[in-house]
């Protein structure tokens, strides 16, 4: 980093000025669509009907949230399916990648090079949709179980590159030949000793992978059709395509407190997307501490 | 009567078999794992043989109808080249990804280098912080952030831009050609976050001795910039290139579907390869043509990446990907 030393290597005043006010034009770009979303979705239905989507409302209203709490059972159902798939997915995807890269960095196992290049090459090829969807539909027949929602992103090949290269750089080959000569076995090592010391390493990829499974919807729109198993982003998904879909969600729970005409239409579908969105800006000052962290060391290692 | 002896010179035979058991522990760890490439990614890959057939799922198993089904050859190849979205789709792909590289490149690079050398470190953080987020968001929420503002009836642009000028509201999501300009845009406001971190990064790890040096010859912010810092990022703004352009026959299926919320008569600019083999998968329902799609798709995109690692070697072999 560029710091002002003695020397007073720094851009003139007025060119500082200006960069500003450049990148406050750019970081209000990057914002305003997600402040439009909430406006929206606090907007009064009718005053959407009359003024369009406005960052300046003229009449809020909270119905829409309302609605959808009160309303839709579908919601609490798909916020759960995506908890769930989120944290047993992030764990168990944490304990398979650093399984298997900690055996990759261990150099007294020969045919580690060999079992590097069976990790890396599915980064270079691989059979396509098509056959993918079949070995899980046909094959395994997993198709609507909250396991295929999981296991298709277990094993990103660039996390587990990322943990090799932390557990071959930054645990020395002499604490575990000491633990060793010490009698403890592989798992022993592994739990007692590896996980304990990489707890940057494992919280970035962890990281990243809640990141993933909370965003995914694409395993849903391949393999999920039951609403009992529909996670929240798909079911967003699910509302933009269509509006009755919404009026039929809400039907289901049998008790809608309001009528068709009544019903905040747009301004839930917006609301509906401010809380999937919801947990991703309270986590995101934590997440992405740890996200440039590990993309720096990603960016430049790998 | 087997002795340890004769078991292990048995063993020593056969090498791999050998090293499995001396280090079984090890072995074992790696059998999860194993599992998911198993599954997830080498069983589809001879699934590839249904791209030079004609498949059709017959009463019995899937496997049975897999053994079944008639040999075509390259005739859904030749099916596909012959229709008009073999070139539609290909030629959408690629110069879409163009499009992202250049503008990332155009982008990424200066917000990072002026992101740098800004005075306030907090307020550079909180740009950085900031334009970082659209990053975090899946595609389908970028999905409803889109179409808040193109929405034909009540999007903020109609409304409040296009008729306070005068002009007629714009039906966005049926006319194909203003999405050669909204998707570039929406890509690049999605990753120009993330892109500018990976440069700042790379700006960190320039020498500072250089730029000491810089000073004491008398050369400015600017010309620091154009003899320093642009030549020092090169070999990291060439190997992302080159990566980008090993992955430009695979497109971002989130944005192409999502964004455009599958609309059908934006197809002539906006179907690509993922989107079309989905497609043919889900709505169609033909498995050959979209297994023989999906294979062309995998094979020109495994050519372009050794040809990306084989051009990197040539011009400095200290940034080869593998």
């Amino acid at each position: 980093m560029l710091h002002s030393g003695k020397m007073k290597n720094q851009i003139s005043s007025g060119a500082n000025a200006t960069f500003n006010l450049m990148f406050i034009v750019i970081v209000l770009l990057c914002i305003s669509p997600l402040i439009l979303v909430v406006m929206v979705s606090i907007t009064d239905e009718q005053t959407l009907g009359v003024n369009g989507y406005s960052f300046f409302p003229e009449k809020f209203s909270f119905l829409a949230y309302r609605y959808i709490l009160s309303d839709m059972n579908q919601i609490f159902q798909s916020y759960g399916v995506s908890l769930f798939v989120t944290i047993a997915g992030t764990l168990l995807s944490l304990l398979i990648i650093s399984l298997y890269a900690y055996t990759l960095s261990r150099k007294e196992f020969k045919y580690r090079n060999w079992f590097s290049f069976l990790v890396f090459f599915t980064m270079l090829f691989n059979g396509g949709l098509v056959p993918t969807f079949l070995v899980y539909t046909k094959l395994l027949g997993w198709s609507d179980t909250l396991w295929m929602l999981i296991f298709p992103s277990l094993m990103t090949p660039m996390y587990v590159i990322i943990m090799k290269t932390f557990f071959a750089t930054s645990i020395p080959d002499s604490l575990v030949e000491s633990a060793k000569i010490d009698g403890a076995g592989d798992f022993r090592i592994f739990f007692s000793i590896i996980i304990r010391l990489s707890t940057p390493a494992l919280a970035t990829i962890g990281l990243f992978n809640t990141l993933h499974y909370w965003n995914d919807w694409f395993t849903a729109l391949m393999y999920i059709t039951s609403d009992e198993l529909m996670p929240l982003q798909f079911l967003l998904f699910r509302v933009q395509s269509s509006l009755a879909y919404l009026i039929q969600i809400s039907a289901q729970t049998g008790q809608g407190s309001l009528s068709m005409a009544d019903l905040p239409g747009q301004s839930a579908q917006m609301a509906l997307c401010v809380i999937a969105i919801g947990p991703i800006i309270m986590a995101y000052p934590f997440f992405q501490k740890y996200i440039v962290k590990g993309l720096t060391i990603g960016a430049i290692k790998g | 009567m087997i002795t340890i002896s004769s078991l292990q010179s048995r063993l020593k035979s056969r090498p791999l078999l050998h090293e499995l058991i001396k280090n079984r522990t090890l072995f074992l760890m790696l059998v999860p794992g194993l599992v998911v490439l198993l599954l997830n990614n080498y069983l589809p890959m001879f699934g590839v043989v249904l791209a030079f057939k004609d498949f059709k799922m017959s009463s019995s198993s899937f496997i049975n109808s897999l053994f079944t089904s008639e040999w075509v050859g390259w005739e859904n190849f030749k099916f596909f080249m012959d229709s008009s979205y073999g070139f539609q789709i290909t030629r959408n792909t690629i110069l879409f990804n163009l499009l992202f590289i250049v503008l990332t490149l155009v982008t990424a690079v200066p917000a990072a280098i002026v992101l740098n050398e800004l005075k306030n470190r907090r307020l550079a953080k909180m740009y950085q912080t900031a334009m970082f987020f659209p990053q975090f968001l899946s595609w389908v929420v970028v999905a409803f952030l889109a179409f808040a503002f193109f929405s034909v009836d009540a999007g903020f642009i109609n409304r409040f831009i296009m008729n306070p000028l005068g002009f007629e509201s714009i039906q966005w999501y049926t006319h194909p050609e203003y999405w050669i300009f909204i998707l570039p845009l929406v890509s690049i406001w999605k990753s120009l976050g993330y892109n500018t971190i990976i440069y700042i990064a790379g700006i960190s790890n320039i020498d500072v001795e250089l730029y000491e040096a810089a000073v004491i010859d008398g050369a400015g912010k600017w010309k620091q910039t154009i003899s320093i810092t642009i030549p020092m990022l090169m070999p990291l703004m060439i190997i992302l290139t080159l990566l980008s352009l090993g992955r430009i026959f695979n497109a971002d299926f989130g944005l192409f579907y999502q964004v455009t919320q599958n609309s059908g008569t934006l197809y002539p600019v906006t179907l690509v390869i993922d989107t079309y083999v989905y497609n043919a998968l889900k709505v169609t329902g033909d498995t050959s043509m979209s297994t023989a799609v999906g294979l062309y798709q995998a094979v020109v995109g495994l050519v372009l990446v050794l040809t990306a690692n084989w051009v990197v070697k040539k011009i400095n072999s200290d940034h080869v990907l593998f």
